[in-house]
């Protein structure tokens, strides 16, 4: 595959029982790996909006868009990867920590604008949101002291602007800092958005 | 208004969308169904033998009459006995509604017994599945089963009910319309994108039509001929669309791909123009895609968005009811000739007969199964099985009626054809109907000739005994150095089968009595069985080997080598 690329979808579906399974059937038929899933409530009572991230060829991720409106439950697919978009996620990392050592970790913490969370005797839990590129920094600025554990949400995205996925009332939403969208180029490690 | 019982609203709802019969079977979990069905003496319920056969049944029903097929069947066992067919019915877009019973609702997640996740077995052949756990939800749910099924791309719907749902009271009230917000088929064609396919069209010097089974299922056969015959294309009919424009007319070629026409797959290789009108450049027709059709742009014409260039690049795709396109395209396409192109293809097809019938003594296959469609008149029906006698069936289908010749085309389902014809004949209870049965997969589903008798319906089935499964030991002995391994099994004697189950059953052993023997059953007012013998070593021909490019058809089978001759 030529153009393989990390791909982000939203998906706008009906909130009913077992639609989940039914779009993921559509990626595994197709044999996808999904690279993350997130899912819940959307702006419009009944629907719920799931992010994906996907690896694969452009022609490979229309097919299966394609294929996923073929469940009656999906309102609305849009592929946002070549869109200017907001793309954030959520972790908790549970980090070993020493009088010793707490203080450099608040540092790190502070620089990434992250929080600390939870502290124990011998751990700090720390809440960071941002992009994977910015998670996988502070995991990685973390990790010498010790990762107990781990939990990342995997992406949510939304289109920068007036403009949204859906057909809804545009909301008055402040623009926000510019934003790299998935594929334009690597960042560099620690940026900090 | 009175509160009546869930099975009751699911037999209240049937009878608004008009359906007269269901295929099925009863058990623990579908029992209130079956205790409701007495004060509904209007719709008929079939008995069968194997839930596979019921939806078997109510696919081929669907075919031939328009209407969704209905199957019932009981949880567990009895659900996923429909697997099959329900699969058969997604592959080739047939409009199927099953209503399955499920195990009473306190019991589901908990290995009830006769519990099976059916909703989640059938996801990937199913246009849509519900679970429904609320008697008030159950009209709902039936009403958007039947719009979503013969609607847009038609398919599979199943709706899964436990018993205790089935027994609780509520009001019926039927919704007027169905609300699915992601659901909006397109069925009109982009009128600019219309424009472009007539021009793509008008310019074209070797212009070829690919008609599929999507003009048979939109009813569209009177449009595809205005098209052909205003710009005299030619037109290829794939296996599902046979009888989608007429056999007898002059710009019919017939079938193409792995069996099909020798000079319908040279011509797809020269064409200039391809216009594929509902259908979807399936394997069996396309060959190695890399070098298909590779001077032809091509104009895709389908209801399913899915299908636009999923396997060929198209120049021009139109999303819409292949009808309504039609209705849409032909104003805007010039009257044509292409008489070179058309003595093109003639002069192929002169050199290359492809489904000429050999001089012999045996009873060639291919001559029975001319023979019947020879004796048995333009209005009769047609379902098959899977394998040699099946591609035979089609070669040889030269019919008119759109909607006469029923097989199991995308999932290839051995043992379709003997539910598929009673289905049939239930649809069409004056119309002479054929099962062409292969003696392997005739054994899949014999049990059903039982309903024959049941039900009076005078099937005529013609076994092609070969005593082998022939296209297996085609590829045995072609690709696999003639080892020839299990494919030869035990046969019942099916005349004595046939006379057990009621009916009429007739031997052909020699050439002399085929003609006669076809006669007697054509006359016979009741089923029949006939088992012909014949000749076992008989190749089906032409033949594209798998895996290669439609250039290099077979036409027919290498005279040097003594295991093929004839």
């Amino acid at each position: 595959m030529s153009n393989r690329r990390l791909h982000t979808i939203v998906a706008l579906v009906q909130d009913r029982p077992g639609v989940l399974n039914k779009i993921a059937s559509k990626w595994r038929q197709r044999a996808f790996n999904i690279e993350s899933l997130t899912v819940g409530h959307s702006e419009i009572p009944g629907l719920s909006r799931m992010t994906f991230t996907v690896d694969g060829a452009s022609n490979d991720i229309e097919q299966v868009t394609k294929q996923l409106y073929k469940v009656i439950e999906v309102v609305k697919i849009t592929d946002v990867t070549s869109e200017q978009v907001v793309a954030r996620e959520l972790a908790l990392v549970k980090v070993g920590a020493t009088k010793e050592t707490r203080g450099s970790i608040i540092e790190i913490v502070d620089v990434f604008r992250a929080k600390i969370v939870d502290v124990g005797s011998d751990s700090l839990v720390i809440e960071a949101t941002g992009t994977e590129d910015k998670i996988d920094a502070i995991v990685a600025m973390l990790s010498p002291f010790g990762l107990k554990e781990l939990v990342r949400t995997g992406r949510v995205a939304m289109v920068r602007g007036g403009t949204t996925t859906v057909k809804a009332p545009p909301t008055d939403g402040a623009e926000q800092r510019p934003h790299r969208s998935a594929g334009e180029g690597k960042p560099k490690v620690g940026s900090l958005i | 208004m009175t509160k009546i019982k869930g099975a009751e609203i699911i037999m209240e709802c049937l009878r608004k969308e008009g359906v007269d019969v269901i295929f099925g079977y009863p058990g623990g979990a579908n029992l209130p169904m079956y205790d409701a069905l007495k004060k509904y003496p209007d719709i008929k319920h079939i008995l069968v033998r194997h839930e596979q056969a019921a939806a078997h049944a109510a696919d081929a029903y669907a075919r031939v009459s328009g209407k969704a097929g209905v199957v019932w069947a009981t949880s567990g066992p009895g659900a996923t006995n429909l697997v099959t067919g329900i699969a058969n019915a997604w592959m080739d877009s047939v409009p199927l509604v099953c209503i399955t019973g499920a195990v009473v609702s306190w019991l589901l997640g908990r290995d009830g017994f006769q519990e099976a996740d059916i909703t989640g077995i059938t996801i990937p052949i199913v246009k849509h599945n519900e679970l429904v756990l609320d008697v008030e939800q159950i009209a709902p749910a039936i009403a958007e089963a039947f719009h979503i099924a013969t609607t847009g791309r038609p398919g599979p719907v199943l709706v899964d009910i436990p018993r205790d749902v089935q027994q609780q009271l509520a009001e019926f009230n039927y919704p007027d319309s169905v609300d699915l917000p992601g659901y909006q088929p397109t069925t009109t064609g982009h009128p600019q994108q219309v424009k472009k396919a007539a021009q793509l069209i008008d310019e074209a010097e070797r212009p070829l039509i690919l008609a599929g089974h999507g003009v048979v299922i939109a009813r569209a056969a009177e449009e595809l001929k205005e098209l052909a015959e205003k710009a005299q294309i030619p037109v290829i009919t794939t296996l599902l669309g046979l009888g989608g424009f007429p056999g007898s007319h002059e710009l019919n070629m017939g079938m193409p791909g792995m069996h099909g026409m020798y000079w319908n797959n040279m011509a797809i290789q020269e064409a200039d123009v391809l216009i594929g009108i509902g259908m979807r450049f399936d394997d069996r027709v396309t060959g190695a895609l890399k070098e298909f059709a590779p001077k032809a742009r091509i104009i895709h014409i389908d209801i399913d968005p899915a299908e636009i260039s999923k396997n060929v690049k198209t120049a021009v795709p139109i999303v819409g009811d292949v009808k309504t396109v039609m209705q849409q395209l032909i104003p805007h396409v010039s009257p044509a000739r292409h008489d070179a192109w058309r003595r093109w293809i003639d002069d192929i097809r002169r050199d290359h007969p492809s489904i000429a019938i050999p001089e012999t003594d045996k009873i060639l296959p291919q001559y029975v199964i001319k023979k019947i469609y020879d004796l048995s008149g333009p209005q009769a029906y047609y379902a098959t099985g899977v394998g040699q006698h099946q591609m035979w069936a089609a070669q040889y289908f030269w019919g008119d009626n759109p909607y006469s010749f029923v097989t199991s085309g995308g999932l290839g389902t051995m043992g379709f054809e003997v539910p598929a014809a009673i289905g049939i004949q239930v649809a069409k209870p004056q119309s002479t109907v054929w099962s062409f049965c292969g003696d392997g997969g005739f054994q899949m589903t014999m049990e059903e000739l039982a309903l024959c008798t049941e039900y009076e319906l005078p099937v005529k089935f013609a076994i092609i005994n070969n005593n082998y499964l022939g296209m297996v030991r085609q590829w045995q002995d072609h690709y696999y150095d003639g080892n020839k391994q299990s494919v030869r099994m035990f046969q019942p004697d099916f005349v004595k089968l046939a006379e057990a189950m009621g009916m009429v059953g007739l031997r052909v052993s020699e050439k002399s009595m085929v003609e006669s023997t076809i006669e007697a059953a054509l006359q016979h007012p009741g089923a029949v069985l006939i088992d012909f013998q014949v000749e076992e070593a008989e190749d089906c021909f032409p033949m594209m080997p798998p895996g290669v490019s439609l250039s290099e058809t077979i036409d027919q089978p290498p005279v040097n080598q003594p295991e093929y001759a004839r």
